[in-house]
């Protein structure tokens, strides 16, 4: 029988300490597998770096990201195959810059625009992407599994998110390039620079807002035991900001400044403010108007103006830079949200006690 | 082989709420040894289990694996300690190959020495011939034993099963002792096994704990828990004698020493005394005229440790009804987990 020495750990202080690089084991074992193998020390960010790959790879061999990229490469199709159908009409009014950003815009007689569409269908992919991240782990038996692995709990959390934010990125500018790519085939009509950075601004913008809907989902599977439960939650979190939030904006609006009586005047202003404000709540709504915004140089506003405060404005486009700074604070909402929705997942999720 | 702790507990207690799973736990555990920790479901098995992986922080008291604070060091004992929770999942959609080497990467280990340690654990589990296999097909014997290369490929000191033998079929689990005990013997690695099938547990381990409602009731080897319940008292007979009749049970009750007679069956009797009173009790017999069918000592058998320490606890008048159901077993609920008892009866 072999003698089992004693391992020399490292002189390591608190959890987070960690040795870097290479470490013998001074361990020998007969019988065994392989003995005196260099150990990483670093096996906490292996750990990461081993799951965001393992995430990542599952989430590409899914058959269900290729049916969602099904899903949103024949409404992109459709919406584009609209959108030329009715930009002769477009471009003839009044302003004819920048024709090839009103390919996504621009809506069909029977069909949503690009950007509609994206905003409807994309919670469903971040949601398809996270809804049974953890809770699937969970009832496999496989959550405890890797817990019981020498890595930070926090790992398993930030590959799934991470992971699942990546492939948003591919799908979604994949998508738009492609989109952008068939639209210049069928037109004719080369982008400018400023175009490209207003579709790849947009892009960015779509990617933050589906990486929304993948923190709530994650949130939910790790709240939720089952897959399906945590599916529903995200669903109808989805759909109540989709149809319902206008409902329900307006109705507390009306509610609190009415417009019906002739005190109704005086409330116009501060009614339709309230609206507007409640409804901003909703990222659905936020992500509709930064993306009417950033798409279309002729908004040069996102709040109500009066007559006097556009009086003696020239009629032109808006730079690009001004576009920006006028969704500035969209996407630095989208974010936050985002970063709140996976903050409270990876607290939930480090607080758990996984059992078996 | 000198033996030295490797698993130590000091007053480990973990509450949840007003429910106390763990109460103050102190055990030691030699290194080379194989532990069972031997308990009802609910007796905060697993809780201690999860406690020494520091998956669980305990309300108060340490625990220390390699002399490595579990609560505060998780990550270096989980580099040593390899943990086979009792229903081990895997990723269906991979094939076993695949998820020992998922693992493997997860501990850094470097790919070459992976692929080594991949072929020559499936090999020692014997399942080389479904490496390839998609684990969705396994059946839930060769999961555990894919479990079982999954928990060696880190190459650890210390092994902690839950419940291994679970739901597994006896050849599959005559397979899987043998395993352990050469995982314990050859290898020199510290097996800490919790479970409740105590038949099983009993042939492998060295040292048994018996762990009820949160605290340990007694630890020690086997032999020596069973010699230290007689020298207290506690004998336990089981006699049958015919013709059976209404005077048989009042001359069983007459001899001296004897403090219980229950009738068990048609002509069995459980007679519970505080001295040996075999030839006492045979003397009786004959000299009244009876013949006597059967006759035998009970005590060394883990699970009469079990029941005669958990009736010391204090736990007797709760589980009585149950006794009565479930015959000689303390809980009925055992009875569905307990493929044995049918078979050593007959």
């Amino acid at each position: 029988m072999t003698s089992v020495k004693k391992l020399e750990l490292p002189a390591i202080g608190k959890e987070l300490g960690k040795g870097l690089g290479f470490r013998k084991t001074g361990r020998e074992s007969g019988g065994g597998s392989g003995s005196g193998v260099p150990v990483l020390g670093m096996a906490g960010s292996s750990g990461f770096r081993m799951l965001f790959r393992k995430e990542l790879a599952d989430h590409l061999n899914s058959k269900r990201l290729i049916l969602i990229f099904a899903l949103l490469i024949v409404t992109g199709a459709a919406s584009l195959g609209g959108a030329l159908s009715n930009l002769r009409d477009v471009i003839s009014d009044v302003d004819s810059g920048f024709i090839f950003i009103k390919l996504f815009t621009t809506s069909g007689d029977a069909i949503y625009s690009f950007v509609t569409f994206l905003a409807f269908l994309g919670p469903l992919a971040g949601i398809s992407l996270g809804f049974d991240a953890v809770c699937s782990e969970r009832s496999q038996g496989t959550l405890i599994r890797l817990v019981s692995q020498p890595i930070y709990r926090d790992s398993i959390i930030n590959a799934k998110f991470l992971a699942g934010s990546v492939t948003i990125a591919l799908v979604v500018f994949s998508l738009g390039i492609a989109m952008g790519c068939f639209g210049l085939i069928f037109t004719g009509i080369p982008p400018s620079i400023e175009e490209i950075c207003r579709i790849l601004a947009f892009l960015l913008l779509t990617w933050v807002y589906i990486s929304f809907w993948l923190g709530l989902s994650i949130l939910f599977s790790v709240l939720c035991r089952h897959a399906a439960t945590s599916a529903l939650a995200a669903i109808s979190v989805w759909l109540f900001f989709a149809l319902f939030m206008d409902l329900v904006a307006s109705g507390i609006a009306n509610f609190i400044y009415p417009t019906s009586n002739i005190a109704g005047y005086e409330n116009l202003l501060k009614n339709y403010t309230l609206n507007l404000g409640l409804n901003r709540l909703s990222p659905y709504y936020l992500f509709g108007e930064a993306a009417a915004t950033i798409l279309d140089p002729n908004v040069r506003t996102v709040n109500i103006v009066s007559q006097e405060q556009i009086a003696g404005a020239i009629a032109g486009y808006l730079p690009f830079g001004q576009s920006l700074l006028l969704i500035w604070p969209h996407l630095v909402a989208m974010i936050a949200f985002s970063m709140a929705g996976f903050a409270v997942a990876y607290i939930c999720f480090m607080r758990q006690e996984i059992r078996a | 082989m000198t033996e030295r702790t490797i698993i130590e507990t000091h007053g480990l207690t973990k509450e949840y709420g007003p429910v106390t799973a763990v109460d103050k736990l102190s055990l030691c555990i030699e290194e080379g040894e194989v532990f069972g920790l031997l308990g009802p479901n609910g007796a905060g098995k697993t809780t201690t289990t999860l406690m020494l992986l520091g998956l669980t922080e305990p309300t108060c008291g340490t625990a220390t694996i390699a002399g490595i604070d579990c609560t505060r060091n998780p990550i270096e004992v989980k580099k040593i300690t390899g943990y086979l929770p009792d229903n081990m999942g895997f990723y269906p959609e991979l094939t076993g190959r695949e998820n020992l080497r998922v693992t493997g990467r997860i501990n850094g280990l470097p790919e070459d020495v992976i692929e080594k340690r991949i072929e020559e654990l499936l090999k020692r589990v014997n399942m080389t011939h479904a490496a390839d296999k998609k684990v969705g097909t396994y059946s839930r014997g060769m999961k555990q034993r894919l479990g079982i290369a999954d928990i060696l490929i880190k190459d650890p000191k210390v092994i902690i099963m839950d419940e291994p033998t679970l739901g597994i079929d006896p050849e599959g689990i005559r397979e899987l002792m043998a395993l352990i005990r050469e995982l314990s013997e050859k290898d020199g690695r510290t097996i800490l096994i919790s479970s409740h099938q105590l038949y099983q547990v009993q042939q492998i381990c060295d040292r048994v704990g018996i762990f009820v409602k949160g605290r340990l009731i007694a630890c020690g080897r086997i032999d020596e828990l069973s010699k230290q319940l007689e020298s207290e008292g506690n004998f336990l007979l089981e006699l049958g004698a015919g013709p059976c009749d209404d005077r048989l049970e009042g001359i069983l009750r007459g001899i001296d020493g004897v403090k219980d007679v229950t009738k068990v069956g048609e002509d069995l009797f459980s007679i519970q005394s505080g001295a040996d009173i075999r030839n006492a009790a045979a003397q009786a017999l004959l000299d009244n005229g009876y013949r006597l069918l059967h006759l035998h000592q009970r005590g060394n058998d883990l699970d009469e440790i079990y029941r005669r320490y958990f009736e010391k606890a204090g736990e007797n008048r709760e589980d009585g009804k149950h006794k009565r159901e479930g015959g000689r077993l303390p809980f009925g609920n055992w009875k569905k987990v307990w493929p044995f008892d049918k078979r050593k009866k007959a």
